[in-house]
């Protein structure tokens, strides 16, 4: 553990006046209680790994697709990057793209990391820097797998992640600093830096949320957390209501402690939107989730909320506009969304929750958790009554009378990210029919871009909303809390099976609400994996889609499966920093199931996971630059990662070419040899066009070359099964994944073998397989 | 709105756009020019099989008529392969684009290198960033979308036109193709 000299001095007294509570942190020093010998690559900086990188983009090639022919960036521009031309300052088109990149994910890692630093700032000065970590009890000896790995420290107390995060903000400055003009140019070493962010952005994460597990009592590693209610309807409105929306908990946990100490858990209901619902769940089962970040509109809109609290991220930059539209109170809690709003802090509550009663203010900035809590629950105990859920939503006649006035120009439909036909429901809408608005709803990602775009005004979101509105009181699930890490004996259980391939496959569903046809598909897709018995995991607002669909029995996806991290469970990790646990599942299959040196051995674990451990993760609606940061960091260590088609917006996809033989081959440990493994995984980042494909795509990318001959049948069953299934017709690339004849599943021998004959297959062996030559066991020559 | 503008409003594409295909003819005659073309249908033509006129018959004539091979992407194979439709390949949307860049690939066929590359059916965004990692980055390549949205990435493109009259001038496309 990295720890610095600490002196503490109560009081001193000096020829130049007393001093009290000094305390001084001088330089650090490598503690060496941690018996593991350290790694290679401890606090790595930034071209460290840069080998590792390359050695990857020369598998995974970069395809860029710009938005378009501009650099934009300084003021020697604009400049025009179309075909071979240079900008004024000498990049070309590839370097300016992976710049892009880049750029997105240090704004990701950034976000992630002032997030940590704040919730880390706000738990020290109420626990103290020498309150221990603790994610899982006896359950979780790696408390921390992403910092070990990366940083070579063993934290212990909160105290000692406050190194983590100097590191962490001292490398985003480097990289974010490489993305200046006249400074790098060269798109792989762009992309070799997009990785380090990512890696960065995961180690953020990780403090994030060990920390808020520790301190505030969230769910530790628990295979089985609480059922909690989720929807649109699950809120008792004839309560005063708060909502939350964002990711940073402590504000949102402050209203709850003040509910408990005024006995009012029962007689406010506090709900919650995006991340911050996530964790205000895991830490109290009281709370009720409404949905996922696409849901703001629609929900601030009806009217039900009494006060509004938003923290940092996600929350939508015009929260104020809508809050007043529904004479709700917002209240401001971060310094980084401040909404224009007064600074409050120091002023005594009651003057403020009076403030905000009276309308004086439609809203109002508080830097204090405690402070919020007092003032939001007083607030809405007070509103209430007098907002009577004033809502901006029309009823049906305005709804019947505005959509008479649509003049069917389009620019509504030509707004929308999913190309709506708003037109010809609002045809509808005008001869009295609004099921097609209410339609449209389901696949609406709320960005009321038809809204603004519209030359007549129409409310166009909340007609839909409207239409849609006996649904939407119908919207009650459940959903399972957060449970945070996974166990060290969960990894136990299934790291030789999914080494092996027998569990075949670990799927993530991750990230943002901006799906091309509703979260519908999201839900569609978890169930298929868990039913065919992978490991299916998920966080943030995937997580929350999942849970908002009903199978024939009446159940959600998280009553119908078990929440351990085990074949066929479906877990709900927590939010988005709790990604930081999938990523540090796999690493602890490296390090506690196969005992490979987990110290500051980077190379060595993101080797292994990438050649043995069959994990994808799914953003089917990956919209922020969080959720580039989070994707770069699973590239780094060697997962996959599929996206929606918005995802192609991110402008650059990391794709395999399967009949690039070369690429495919990997040294044999064993021998020195080198041996070609097939395309396995094909592709590190990579956008499909449909659900469909993406699920087909799943099963492949799954397969590892260090998959035993039954857990390459197992896979191959189900890519096969799936591919007909959905396509009609056998895969015709088998004969590149089928290594042995034992390869090949049982039940379909015959006509795979047909198939194998006629592209002139020939069997290969089956390596210990690493792309790092300090790995192989006996050195030739 | 005007023709060619892009269908998705805040999608600027920059200095080089598409020339407008003001006709059938003048796609028709594309096409017979190009040396090996090859159409790539995408999900969305797909979903046009349930109109009275559905536009993927006019897509076959086209590739009957004018010796294009058809390849589809993922989101559109399944169902094109259902119906008995002969592809010459298909493959992810992202990973025909990423092989079209590459002027070393030999084609579905193996026969080389394609000079032309004809797209329909794909996303709107998709068929955007596709077509301008296109321009950008495949030397020698000519991209045309035949889609009823202006698709300024591409080296010809449709304008934007009602789907009636969409279907009108794929219909032609065919015909002036089957005329020879």
């Amino acid at each position: 553990m990295k720890d610095g000299i600490r002196i503490k001095v109560g009081e001193l007294k000096s020829q130049f006046g007393i001093v009290k509570g000094l305390e001084l942190s001088i330089g650090e020093i490598i503690e060496e209680k941690w018996e593991e010998a350290l790694g290679p690559t401890p606090f790595p900086s930034i071209a460290d790994l840069r080998e590792w990188d390359l050695k990857i983009l020369e598998r995974y090639k970069p395809f860029y697709m710009p938005f378009c022919d501009l650099c934009c960036l300084c003021t020697m521009g604009k400049c025009d990057l179309t075909g071979d031309k240079r900008g004024a300052c000498g990049i070309d088109m590839a370097g300016q793209q992976s710049r892009i990149v880049l750029l997105a994910c240090c704004i990701g890692a950034a976000t992630h990391t002032s997030h940590a630093r704040h919730l880390l700032e706000h738990l020290i000065s109420k626990y103290g820097r020498a309150y221990p970590l603790d994610v899982g009890g006896l359950s979780v000896e790696v408390e921390a797998p992403i910092t070990r790995l990366v940083c070579g420290i063993r934290p212990e107390t909160l105290g000692d992640l406050e190194a983590v995060l100097d590191y962490v903000e001292e490398q985003i400055v480097h990289l974010l600093s490489a993305t200046h003009t006249g400074q790098e140019g060269a798109y792989k070493d762009f992309e070799s830096k997009v990785f380090h962010a990512g890696m960065i952005d995961h180690l953020a994460m990780e403090v994030a949320d060990i920390a808020q597990i520790s301190a505030l009592g969230l769910p530790k590693a628990e295979p089985n957390p609480p059922l909690i209610e989720i929807g649109l309807g699950v809120v008792d409105q004839a309560k005063p209501v708060i909502l939350v929306v964002g990711h940073n908990v402590p504000p949102a946990a402050d209203i709850m402690d003040y509910m408990e100490e005024l006995g009012l858990q029962d007689g406010i209901e506090l709900c919650g939107i995006c991340c911050t619902a996530h964790d205000l769940a895991r830490y109290n089962p009281k709370a009720k989730i409404i949905g996922p970040i696409s849901w703001q509109l629609r929900f601030i809109r009806s009217g039900v909320p009494d006060v509004i609290v938003i923290d940092e991220q996600c929350i939508r930059s015009d929260a104020l506009v809508e809050a007043m539209k529904v004479k709700a109170p917002l209240i401001a809690t971060s310094e980084k969304d401040c909404q224009g709003l007064p600074d409050r802090t120091r002023d005594p509550p009651d003057e403020v929750v009076r403030d905000l009663v009276e309308g004086n203010t439609p809203g109002v900035l508080i830097l204090d958790p405690r402070k919020v809590g007092e003032v939001a629950v007083k607030t809405a105990l007070k509103v209430a009554p007098k907002r009577m859920k004033f809502k901006a939503i029309p009823d049906v006649e305005e709804l019947i009378e505005g959509a008479k006035r649509c003049r069917r120009c389009d620019d509504c439909r030509r707004s929308c990210p999913n190309d709506l036909d708003i037109p010809s429901a609002m045809a509808r809408a005008a001869q009295g029919d609004v099921e097609g608005l209410a339609w449209l709803l389901d696949q609406c990602i709320g960005c009321a871009r038809c809204e603004r775009t519209c030359p007549v005004g129409l409310p166009i979101h909340s007609f839909m909303v409207k239409a849609a509105e006996k649904e939407i009181k119908e919207e009650r699930y459940k959903i399972r809390a957060g449970r945070g890490a996974i166990q060290d004996v969960e990894i136990r259980n299934v790291g030789s099976p999914i080494v092996l391939g027998e569990i075949p496959g670990v799927i993530a569903f991750v990230g943002c609400a901006n799906y091309p046809r509703g979260g519908v598909e999201v839900a569609e897709m978890a169930d298929e994996f868990a039913m065919r018995r992978y490991i299916v995991t998920a966080t943030g607002c995937a997580a929350m889609s999942m849970a908002m669909y009903k199978d024939e029995g009446g159940k959600t996806i998280y009553e119908k499966y078990p929440g351990g991290f085990d074949a066929g469970g479906v877990s709900n990790v927590g939010s988005c920093i709790s990604n930081a646990h999938i990523a540090g599942a796999a690493i602890k299959i490296a390090s506690i199931f196969a005992k490979r040196r987990l110290r500051a051995n980077y190379e060595e674990i993101a080797d292994y996971i990438l050649n043995r451990v069959g994990a994808v993760g799914v953003a089917w609606g990956a919209m922020s630059q969080k959720a580039a940061s989070i994707a770069s960091g699973f590239w780094r260590l060697g997962i996959p990662v599929i996206v929606g088609p918005h995802g192609s917006k991110y402008r650059r996809m990391l794709l395999g070419r399967m009949e690039d033989e070369e690429s495919w081959k990997v040294y044999d440990a064993r021998t020195g040899d080198k041996v070609y493994v097939g395309p396995t995984p094909e592709h590190l980042f990579y956008a499909a066009e449909t659900k469909d494909e993406a699920m087909v795509t799943i099963a492949k990318l799954c397969m590892r070359p260090n998959d035993t001959p039954r857990g390459r049948a197992i896979k191959l069953t189900h890519y096969i099964d799936l591919h007909r299934r959905l396509y009609g017709v056998m895969p015709d690339d088998v004969y590149l994944y089928v290594r042995t004849k034992a390869d090949i599943p049982i039940t379909i021998k015959d006509e795979v073998l047909r198939l194998l004959e006629e592209k002139g297959w020939r069997e290969t062996v089956i390596p210990d397989p690493t792309l790092l030559p300090r790995l192989i066991r006996v050195q030739k020559g | 709105m005007r023709q060619f503008e892009p269908w998705q409003i805040a999608e600027v594409p920059g200095p080089k756009k598409a020339l407008l295909i003001p006709k059938p003819d003048v796609a028709a005659a594309l096409l017979k020019r190009s040396r090996r073309p090859l159409m790539i249908v995408g999900s969305e033509a797909v979903e046009e099989l349930a109109a009275d006129e559905p536009v993927l018959e006019y897509l076959i004539q086209i590739s009957t008529a004018g010796g294009i091979p058809m390849a589809a992407t993922m989101g559109a194979a399944g169902r094109l392969i259902g119906r008995g439709v002969k592809l010459a390949g298909y493959m992810p949307a992202m990973e025909i684009a990423e092989r079209l860049r590459d002027g070393s690939w030999r084609g579905f066929d193996g026969e080389g290198p394609y000079d032309l590359a004809v797209f329909v059916g794909l996303p709107y965004y998709m068929g955007w960033l596709i077509l301008s990692g296109l321009k950008h980055f495949a030397k020698g390549l000519i991209t045309m979308s035949l889609d009823r949205f202006y698709q300024p990435h591409a080296t010809w493109s449709l304008p934007n036109i009602p789907r009636d009259e969409w279907r009108k001038t794929v219909k032609a496309l065919a015909e002036a193709l089957e005329e020879g």
